[in-house]
């Protein structure tokens, strides 16, 4: 998008922070961004879609390589999971928490893909020149409010499921402090102080690394425009944060996984 | 920073992604895994036993082994002790059928001698007659004197 005329850095970045919107109500809550929604879903159908692939063909006996990297993966979820929450992992806690982890995974890793490479190359010969495409869904809010919503869902019904309704609502009230109604209110506060900073520090951490990383790229590209001195500094310095984004890219999807471990088994823990 | 319906598109798709995982994913992983550390598991206790059961087995035919030494040593020692006393009784044996043959040869030359003499005897007593018959021819009647010829025949 070099070649845009009148391009200033402002319009620049704006430009590369715009979501590809499709207004499908009235109201600005009746948007979808359209990059997001597309890039996450293909992400996730094509790794969930590889693992299942191998998953299915699965041999108890000598496996393939692309069977033993999968039951590396597997194992090394299933580890962490073991030493959090012991009941029966297997039936859904684990399952997630794979699932949480290879999709953060992959939708973090599209950070390395150069800013405009999906726009030029994949959407604007099929919707058009200056299209908006961002192809890092989770430094979309949306993404990581979505799966921290999700999970603060699954957390309220495993523990309503585990303690019972009445069991859940006791603990509202009578956890951490005690049970005299005096203090009924402070705990009860303190509780919904927990329920809502959970998922908001559960996304927003994902989101402000992710999103600060993009960022970073955007200037460094910006930087590389300027001329052939920006250029190669702007490549080195790229080359740099992109070996130093593996880090974020992998560490962020494990934290988010762990996150998403930690707050299903507490919930099904009685206080 | 706008939150829109995205949000609630992007957890069904989560949502969605985690009952795939559940459901098709994990427990084929999960089912070859365990399937291969029980055979794994299986594999080095049966590794376990058949050396346990070499072991045992190698001990009992040493054990065997030495039974049989013993046993064969022991036989041995016997047959010794057998063909000794086989060669002892044969030399007792052999002794007295000697002794047997001996005092036969003596019995019989003793006999041998008797009847030499008494042949002897009896052709001096013959000739002492023939003498004494020339000698008396003329004198005496053989008729006559026959009871003392024979008397004196019979003392010789």
């Amino acid at each position: 998008m070099a070649t845009e005329h009148a391009l200033t850095p402002s319009g620049y970045i704006e430009h590369h922070l715009s979501f590809n919107s499709l207004s499908i109500g009235d109201g600005s809550f009746w948007t979808i961004h359209v990059d997001t929604l597309v890039m996450s879903v293909a992400l996730g159908m094509i790794a969930m879609g590889l693992i299942w692939l191998v998953s299915r063909g699965a041999t108890a006996g000598v496996p393939t390589k692309r069977q033993a990297f999968m039951e590396l993966v597997f194992d090394f979820v299933d580890d962490q999971v073991k030493n959090i929450y012991h009941g029966n992992r297997h039936t859904f806690i684990a399952p997630a928490a794979l699932t949480v982890f290879i999709w953060v995974f992959m939708m973090n890793a599209m950070d390395f893909l150069p800013i405009d490479i999906v726009a030029k190359y994949i959407v604007e010969p099929i919707g058009g020149e200056h299209t908006f495409w961002r192809s890092v869904p989770t430094s979309d809010i949306n993404t990581t409010f979505a799966l921290a919503l999700t999970v603060w869902f699954l957390m309220i019904f495993f523990a309503i499921k585990s303690k019972g309704l009445g069991g859940w609502i006791h603990e509202l009230f009578c956890s951490p402090f005690g049970t005299n109604p005096l203090i009924w209110p402070a705990n009860f506060l303190f509780n919904l102080i927990e329920y809502v900073s959970k998922p908001l520090s559960h996304s927003l951490r994902l989101f402000g690394n992710m999103y600060a990383g993009e960022v970073i790229f955007l200037l460094l590209g910006l930087w590389a425009a300027t001329g052939v001195t920006g250029t190669i500094a702007g490549a080195i310095l790229g080359a740099g944060w992109s070996i130093f984004h593996i880090l974020i890219v992998a560490l962020q999807a494990f934290i988010f996984m762990m996150l998403t471990v930690v707050y299903l088994a507490m919930a099904q823990e009685s206080h | 920073m706008d939150i829109n319906f995205t949000l609630v598109a992007q957890a069904i798709a989560f949502f969605v992604l985690i009952v795939f995982t559940m459901k098709f994913v994990w427990p084929p992983l999960l089912n070859a895994i365990e399937t291969r550390q029980k055979e794994i598991a299986d594999g080095l206790a049966a590794g376990e036993k058949g050396r346990a059961e070499l072991e045992q087995s190698s001990k009992r035919a040493s054990e065997a082994l030495t039974e049989a030494k013993v046993k064969a040593s022991e036989i041995l020692a016997l047959a010794e002790k057998r063909a000794t006393q086989i060669v002892e009784d044969a030399k007792g044996t052999a002794k007295v059928e000697g002794d047997r043959i001996i005092t036969g040869a003596k019995a019989e030359i003793e006999q041998e001698i008797n009847r030499a003499k008494e042949g002897l005897r009896q052709q001096v007593s013959t000739l002492a007659i023939a003498g004494a018959e020339k000698i008396l021819r003329k004198e005496i009647d053989a008729k006559a004197h026959a009871e003392i010829l024979t008397a004196i025949a019979k003392e010789l």
